[in-house]
């Protein structure tokens, strides 16, 4: 196996995770500079421009990478359940303390600076697992363990919902892949493919045409093994709980959904067009990409997310302004790039001889990876709005801070 | 767990990552590479076009006065498409219209085009302007253009100038040219010299965020059209004479037409009652428009000097005077004995002058027995034509020469042809069976003929100069002032011989001398005239008289129909030799016939 490299030592840190960390950061400063530069129209230079606020973030965690880099790897692998604690605390606080930014409360604001402790959660969370799993040793075979760990993910991932990010909730979710990695049965992806079928028929159409589809399928399923009744027991059941999953997301998109994500759903479903209202983000999203070409427009070439047309172009829709100036081309180095980096940290997963690096590794290489594929379909369209940055790119120090924190503890976990 | 297992989840969950990514990359491909419609949506997303309108070509009277200028306006546009939810209630506060009115013009707009801009409130005032623009933010998809309006000095000559307003959706789809909210000349030299004074539009492409403020202007600029202006014009009119005129005719109906004979231009033209042209300018235009429209009894838009249609009465003498001779009928000298009437069957034209008359004293007196038997002799001429009808269709074709029963088509408004009924129509009056004596009053410029004074005017001006016309026109030169006008600068013979015009002009000039048109006289300059009386079936007869002067070099030719004003020695009269004497010498000496008539109401 090509893939299984069973070299037992590595030499130093690893300088390709490096290169894409300080490339993609690269390119993220690049193209907040050129969201907030207007040439016609040049600014002071103050602590209020984006660009300049970045450099800050990235000079500080530069800071926090050679911390990293600098700690003993034992106090990391230790730390996982302390960080954890102080995380959530962080986030609880923020019902009290929070200030409202896009509906969520869930920043801190801490002078003219704000965080939002919900970036550094996903790293302890993940830290936190890779701990549990190591301790627990053989966590495949014991169901007790299985719920704990989802206990892990859950609370931070509810507490998050509850402070109506539902983004950052969802990015939860990613932890599926180490779950599966881990011994996890298959079949709950497909449990879970089917349940997002079930939920997006039921969304596109309505709850009356879901229910008639499993008496469909109930139908058919009994004809097929009309002749057992174990099977025929079993189907029932199935679809009992089908049609109770089809009444729970029924219940949640008219009672629990904010009527501005009903509306992002209804967008997506091709429900509703209303290019002036609430499709308007994503029309002027694809509208900036799309006027991109092959070659794009060139480095501040970009008219639609220089001049506000696209909304959040340097943090959560900054793809919109490396589609539009860099064009098709952009948009498959920026893939190339994350992927890259996503499939090199576990394959150096799968090298390791240490569980823990592994845990971690898939932990975090499953969060990069849903923050990517959420971040740019959203802009394209494929998945609904949701409000999560784009890795080491997208404006904010919160979350450069903790992607680069999870990055650089795997690079220093992985040279042990 | 085995190593196998294992490394088969990690192959699965990289082969699931890496489609995935296809997945994206597949729909990246089809939205920016195969997909233009969003590279066109960027462009009308992010850059809007400001036509840049011209200032509309200035007019000046001939002697550089202007008459037609501009005035910044400020006009609110809306691109349908750009509009977001806003604040109705205040944007209908601005503007003072009702929701409804509000809702209506986005629905025009929006019919019209989704993302090219649209009128939607035109001149609004400065202070409105002022207060809009510091609230642009809070209405998306709308922006200010500034433009301008027509403006005249003074209220003078509104039925020549025309007026401009909003192109018509039937203009619009026949010229590409125009857009909804364009403006066009509609009346008068506006329209006639629509493409001159209209200029080239301009383009301007800037840059505007999400919020609707211009960031820059687009690629520096190098996409930018400069609008042209519209070309200036010089009208043939003076503007003292044409305020001179309006002014005498106040509070009188009818009309003044002065032309300088040798170019067919026209001095003044005045149509009384008239209108303040800035009547029709801005955004009362229509509101005043139908005002104007519905006033039937001034019918102000109405130009008499060219629409009129009135009996031309003994002025038209003149021309049969002519005409008698060029057809051998008569000569100069030819004398008819008047025996105070011209009898027709048991019916008598009457003719306040009796005794043997020639020609030049036939018109100094404007003797109807003359002018009734020359008109006999040259329909009935049995040597020359063998029934009446030919003979009536010769006299009717010399008439046709000298300009009636057609228009100029040169660049006025809405010229009528008068009436010059042709033989077919005596044919069917009577039957079939008619003569000279059936016709006779058209030879003193009654019956069924019916002329315009611009056509009467431009008679005069073929008398004074003795056989030809150049075609009455307003407008003198084009760009520059001595960029002529040319369209309208060759003369049209009548193919009269030279000679018969004197005893025309003599007998004129006799008449302001010695006979009805003593009131024509202006000091130290040779006049010619001629009254008329026009019978008027509804009431009081028009006052109708026609001047040349100075007789031995002809300079200005004036003709001025007064409705119901009775004699043409007593209103015409004075009126069109205050206008030639003010023209010829620069100054009124006359000042007690000025007051007179400046005063006279025949209201």
């Amino acid at each position: 196996m090509i893939l299984l490299n069973t070299r037992t030592s590595t030499n130093g840190f690893d300088g390709r995770l490096i290169l894409y960390y300080v490339l993609l950061v690269i390119i993220g400063w690049m193209t907040i500079f050129s969201t907030s530069y207007n040439a016609a129209n040049p600014q002071e230079f103050s602590f209020a421009l984006p660009y300049v606020r970045q450099l800050v973030w990235i000079g500080t965690s530069v800071v926090i990478a050679v911390g990293i880099l600098l700690l003993e790897s034992r106090i990391i692998q230790h730390s996982g359940y302390y960080v954890y604690a102080f995380c959530l605390l962080l986030v609880l606080s923020t019902f009290v303390l929070g200030s409202k930014v896009n509906g969520a409360t869930s920043w801190i604001k801490i002078g003219s600076f704000s965080i939002q402790p919900t970036e550094f959660m996903k790293l302890a969370t993940a830290l936190t697992l890779a701990q549990f799993f190591t301790e627990g040793k053989t966590v495949g075979q014991r169901r007790r363990l299985w719920v704990i760990a989802f206990a892990i993910i859950l609370i931070p991932a509810l507490t998050i919902l509850l402070q109506k990010d539902t983004g950052s909730a969802l990015v939860f979710l990613s932890f599926v892949v180490l779950f599966y990695r881990e011994g996890m049965s298959g079949l709950i992806f497909v449990f879970g493919a089917i349940a997002v079928f079930l939920a997006v028929f039921t969304l596109m159409f309505n709850e009356i045409y879901a229910v008639a589809l499993l008496t469909l399928v109930l139908v058919i399923a009994w004809i097929i093994d009309r002749r057992d009744k174990k099977k025929v027991l079993r189907n029932i059941i199935v679809f009992v709980v089908a049609v109770l999953f089809v009444a729970a997301v029924n219940i949640a998109y008219e009672k629990v959904l904010q009527p501005h994500q009903k509306q992002r759903i209804d967008t997506l479903m091709g429900k509703t067009s209303d290019p002036k209202g609430a499709d308007f983000n994503l029309i002027q999203s694809k509208i900036a990409i799309g006027s991109g070409g092959f070659f794009g427009k060139g480095y501040l070439n970009g008219t639609q997310t220089k001049l506000n047309f696209v909304p959040e172009q340097s943090t959560d829709f900054i793809f919109c302004a490396i589609g539009e100036e860099w064009g098709f081309v952009g948009s498959c180095a920026i893939t190339a790039l994350f992927l890259m980096l996503v499939i090199r940290i576990l394959r150096l997963s799968e090298k390791q001889r240490s569980p823990f690096v592994r845990y971690y590794g898939y932990g975090i290489a499953g969060i990069i990876a849903f923050h990517f594929f959420i971040n740019i379909g959203m802009t394209v369209g494929l998945v609904p709005i949701i409000g999560i940055p784009l890795p080491f790119i997208s404006y904010g120090g919160s979350s450069l801070w903790a992607f680069t924190g999870m990055l650089f503890i795997f690079i220093k976990l992985n040279d042990n | 767990m085995n190593s196998q297992q294992n490394s088969r989840k990690y192959i699965l969950i990289v082969t699931v990552m890496l489609i995935l990514a296809v997945v994206y990359l597949i729909k990246l491909f089809s939205l920016q590479v195969v997909n233009k419609d969003y590279a066109e949506a960027a462009k009308n997303n992010a850059l809007r076009q400001i036509t840049e309108h011209p200032d509309r070509g200035l007019i000046y009277d001939r002697n550089d006065s202007l008459l037609v200028f501009n005035d910044a306006a400020y006009d609110l546009m809306v691109v349908p498409k750009e509009l977001r939810t806003f604040d109705t209630l205040d944007l209908c506060r601005i503007l003072d219209i009702t929701k409804e009115e509000l809702e209506t013009r986005i629905e025009k707009a929006s019919a019209y085009s989704k993302i090219i801009p649209s009128l939607f409130a035109q001149q609004m005032s400065k202070e409105d302007y002022g207060y809009l623009q510091e609230k642009m933010f809070k209405f998306p998809g709308f922006f200010v253009q500034t433009r301008t309006l027509r403006s005249y000095p003074e209220a003078v000559a509104a039925h020549i100038l025309g007026y401009v307003g909003e192109v018509s959706e039937q203009t619009m789809e026949d010229d590409p040219y125009y857009k909804m909210g364009d403006y066009i000349g509609i009346s008068g030299i506006e329209k006639a010299y629509e493409t001159e004074l209209r200029g080239v539009k301009g383009q301007r492409v800037v840059l505007v965020d999400v919020n609707n403020r211009e960031i820059g202007s687009y690629h520096n600029g190098e996409e930018d059209v400069k609008a042209v202006p519209g070309t200036a014009l010089w009208s043939t009119l003076d503007l003292r004479l044409q305020r001179y005129g309006e002014q005498l005719m106040q509070n009188k109906r009818g009309s003044i037409v002065a032309i300088e004979p040798k170019t067919g231009e026209i001095l003044c033209i005045v149509s009384s009652p008239g209108y303040d042209p800035n009547l029709l300018v801005g955004k009362d235009r229509s509101k005043n428009y139908r005002m104007l429209l519905m006033d039937s009894i001034k019918k102000p838009l109405f130009n008499r000097a060219l629409q009129a249609m009135y009996p031309p009465g003994s002025t038209f003498k003149l021309a049969n005077g002519l005409i008698a001779q060029e057809e051998g009928i008569l000569t100069a000298n030819t004398i008819y004995p008047c025996p105070g009437g011209y009898q027709v069957g048991s019916h008598k034209i009457g003719c306040h002058h009796s005794g043997p008359t020639n020609l030049m004293s036939a018109v100094q007196h404007s003797c109807n027995t003359y002018f009734c038997k020359a008109f006999y002799n040259i329909i009935s001429n049995k040597s020359k034509y063998k029934t009446i009808q030919q003979g009536y269709t010769a006299w009717r074709e010399h008439i046709m020469k000298l300009g009636f029963g057609t228009t100029f088509d040169t660049d006025l408004p809405y010229e009528k042809k008068g009436i010059l009924p042709s033989a077919d129509y005596f044919d069917r009056v009577y039957l079939g069976h008619w003569n000279g004596n059936s016709v006779v009053s058209m030879g003193i410029g009654q019956g069924e003929v019916c002329v315009t004074p611009i056509q009467m005017a431009n008679m005069l001006a073929v008398i004074a100069n003795r056989g030809y016309y150049v075609r009455p026109h307003v407008i003198k030169a084009i760009g520059t002032k001595d960029h002529l006008n040319t369209q309208y600068m060759d003369k049209v013979n009548v193919d009269i011989k030279p000679q018969y015009f004197d005893p025309i002009i003599e007998g004129m000039e006799m008449a302001a001398t010695a006979g009805t048109a003593r009131g024509a006289q202006i000091e130290g300059i040779r006049v010619a005239g001629k009254t008329g009386t026009a019978q008027n079936p509804h009431g009081r007869d028009h006052s109708v008289f026609a001047l040349i002067a100075p007789v031995d070099d002809p300079q200005i030719v004036v003709f001025c129909l007064v409705e119901n004003g009775g004699w043409g020695a007593s209103v015409a009269c004075p009126i069109a030799s205050l206008i030639a004497e003010l023209y010829l010498t620069g100054e009124v000496k006359r000042k007690a016939v000025e007051e007179n008539m400046l005063n006279l109401s025949l209201k």
